[in-house]
């Protein structure tokens, strides 16, 4: 096995093989588990149910982060504040007890630590290459974004995890989604995996986990790596891999939870054999030149409804498949949007700076580049900032970025999922229009009736201070620091 | 979990593409504890339209779902299999879907069956006014009209549902082989 040339995810797989099964199915061995409130009561009423325990507490970190109002936390005095939200607080109150009774590592919601559970797993270096990393959320595939092979599961296998520390799985195809050259001026991250999404479709990378390859993928810090291998499961890929190279040990180097001293070296003499080999084969290749990627947003229902902010409403007519056709009709009814009309025509109410996407500390730099010294327009009647974590908030405060926020008319808020999806109190009313640096433009999921266009952090803050979905390029001057 | 070796009965002739987890059950159902009652919240948003097919007296409490493509898309909730589940859907019929959903729909003796978007369309148009046969043992989805479609499953999936197993309990009995694996990890990657 060792001769042929394998890929990055073939090495994970092959060295998390607990057993082979004749149908080839395959235990596979999990490395580190995230756990927040939502999708684990669930589990661990099943474990009690059946009186087993959980075989590594030590590789399993829990934090809550959806439910969690983004507002203060503390009063005046330093005394926590309740949660209004009855059932709320009962799934929170649920994930300490249980947490407690398990003896797993739990970061309390007004730890310094807490935050949104795919931010704080890099950000602790609990995250680490050539892992199996799982939590019960779909956007775990984010964590591919240091070499992890990381996805996400349901509450069965969340119990699955617990009892066993394992998986039964069948071994996915390969797909490289590669991007070359230079990306041009305002274009991000963020606009680079919704132009891919945009190019295989909400189901193309179904069955499928993808490796992101090429200059801009290297070029990329590990926070923009984030944001892309985050939206795998937007493109239908339950997991998204990038090689981890020598600007993520940089990154991970002197983390409270990654390996130091000896044990360091070691790992890092491993994590150098991990990148796929020469000639190593995929099962799908897919290629996009950086020069066809422009500032990017959404205008319909599925993160595939992706056009270029210069772009236009598309008319439903101009899709040949008929199907598509009939789902952009119905997006576009929902939406409240006319074919044709430019997108940077279409006046917004609502901008969402956040969700585990976008709300590291380079999101927000970029975002308080284009706030600094302007105003969020009049029509615009809420423009929230929800930073990643406790630490990422500390950062941004300690840079200045709240001051440039709020002094522009924006909230600077505690850390949480916020308005990514309608869990807590933060929501858009129905019918509003919200500029958001989420993942997810589905119906309903910002609120019922709200509608969502996916953009960056610096498209959002372009488009707050427009009242209008905005090129960020008209914002922030080319060679300014951003 | 009980074992299924047959879906049998009317089915909502349903048909949407890239119905993602939000639709089959919003977030603000996921507030729970429990596995239970999730079923009154399943396609919330849909069942605002007066129209709509889950409340059409023709295809109430249908055990079989017929969608399009991507179906269970979105976020991993397993709430979405669990509303199904409590709205008595026992198998979902679709040209693809997600794969975070097709295993949360067999934990929960859900079949999702999987058929080119050809048949899919033809079983809509039956599963207006007909019923529809799924079987476990046959791997077919039949009609009264002598269609007979053939759709594949992994071996251990079907083997889970046909017996209602418990994988938790199955992969508990592998402690050796997991133990062993961890030693020698300690080894090899210490820092794990
Ligand atoms: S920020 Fe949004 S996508 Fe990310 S974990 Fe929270 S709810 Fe899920």
């Amino acid at each position: 096995m060792a001769s042929r040339p394998r890929t990055l995810y073939e090495k994970i797989w092959d060295d998390h093989v607990v057993e082979r099964r004749d149908d080839g199915t395959c235990l596979i061995y999990i490395d580190r588990h995230l756990v927040h409130e939502v999708t684990s009561p669930q589990a661990f009423e099943g474990l009690r149910a059946a009186g087993r325990r959980v075989r590594r507490p030590d590789l399993t970190l829990a934090v809550p982060d959806h439910n969690l109002p983004t507002t203060p936390r503390l009063d005046a005095d330093g005394r926590r504040l309740p949660i209004a939200d009855p059932e709320s607080a009962q799934q929170l109150a649920a994930l300490e007890a249980n947490t407690a009774e398990f003896g797993i590592r739990y970061i309390d919601a007004v730890a310094p630590e807490q935050g949104i559970v795919h931010v704080v797993g890099p950000e602790q270096g609990f995250t680490l290459p050539g892992t199996t990393l799982v939590c019960g959320d779909s956007h775990t595939s984010a964590h591919g974004a240091l070499g992890a092979l990381a996805f996400g599961i349901g509450t069965s296998e969340v119990e699955h995890v617990l009892a066993t520390q394992t998986l039964l799985l069948q071994q996915a195809k390969t797909m490289e989604v590669r991007v070359d050259g230079t990306l041009g001026f305002g274009v991000y991250a963020k606009d680079v995996v919704l132009a891919i999404i945009g190019r295989i479709g909400a189901a193309g990378g179904t069955g499928h986990v993808i490796e992101y390859t090429g200059d801009v993928i290297r070029a990329m810090s590990v926070e923009g790596r984030l944001t892309v291998s985050n939206m795998s499961i937007e493109g239908g890929a339950r997991a998204g891999l990038i090689a981890p190279d020598e600007t993520t040990y940089a990154y991970l180097r002197g983390r409270p939870m990654a390996p130091a001293g000896e044990v360091w070296d070691k790992a890092l003499a491993w994590w150098r054999g991990l990148p796929s080999d020469p000639g190593a084969r995929y099962d799908r290749t897919v290629t996009l030149a950086a020069s066809d990627i422009a500032p990017s947003l959404t205008w319909g229902t599925s993160p595939e409804d992706v056009v270029a902010v210069t772009g236009r409403v598309p008319d439903p007519d101009s899709f040949a498949d008929p199907a598509k056709r009939e789902a952009a009709r119905k997006s576009l009814d929902y939406m409240g949007l006319t074919p044709g009309t430019a997108m940077q025509d279409v006046a917004v109410e609502h901008i969402f700076i956040g969700s585990c996407t976008n709300s590291r500390i380079e999101d927000l730099r970029a975002a308080a580049a284009v706030a600094r010294g302007r105003h969020v327009a009049s029509g615009v009647r809420q423009a929230l900032v929800v930073p990643g974590s406790g630490l990422v908030k500390r950062q941004a405060e300690a840079e200045g970025l709240d001051r440039i926020f709020t002094e522009a008319g924006f909230e600077w808020r505690e850390p949480g999922c916020s308005m990514c999806l309608a869990m807590n109190p933060d929501k858009v009313p129905p019918g509003e229009r919200c500029a958001s640096t989420s993942n997810r433009n589905f119906v309903g999921r910002q609120g019922p009736g709200a509608r969502t266009h996916l953009v960056s952090p610096a498209s959002a803050a372009a488009a707050a201070i427009a009242g209008r979905l905005a090129d960020v390029r008209d914002y922030v001057k080319e060679g300014a620091e951003i | 979990m009980e074992a299924v070796t047959a879906v049998s009965g009317s089915a909502y002739p349903w048909g949407a593409k890239n119905v993602d987890t939000d639709v089959i059950i919003p977030a603000h159902w996921l507030k729970t504890i429990s596995r239970q009652g999730m079923g009154r919240g399943a396609f919330e948003t849909v069942r605002k339209d007066p129209a709509n097919l889950f409340d059409d007296p023709r295809y109430a409490g249908s055990p079989i779902l017929i969608a399009g493509d991507n179906f269970g898309c979105g976020s991993s909730r397993e709430h979405a299999a669990w509303a199904l589940g409590d709205m008595g859907v026992q198998a979902v019929i679709a040209p693809s879907f997600s794969d975070i959903f097709s295993g949360n729909a067999v934990k929960n003796g859900i079949v999702p069956v999987v058929l080119p978007q050809e048949a899919v369309d033809r079983l809509l148009e039956v599963a207006k006014d007909h019923p529809v046969t799924v079987d476990l043992e046959t791997m077919t989805v039949t009609t009264p009209f002598q269609d007979r479609f053939v759709f594949e499953l992994d071996p251990f999936r079907r083997d889970c549902l046909m017996r209602g197993l418990d994988e938790i309990g199955l992969t508990l009995a592998r402690d050796t082989a997991i133990s062993k694996y961890e030693s020698a990890v300690e080894e090899t990657r210490p820092w794990l």
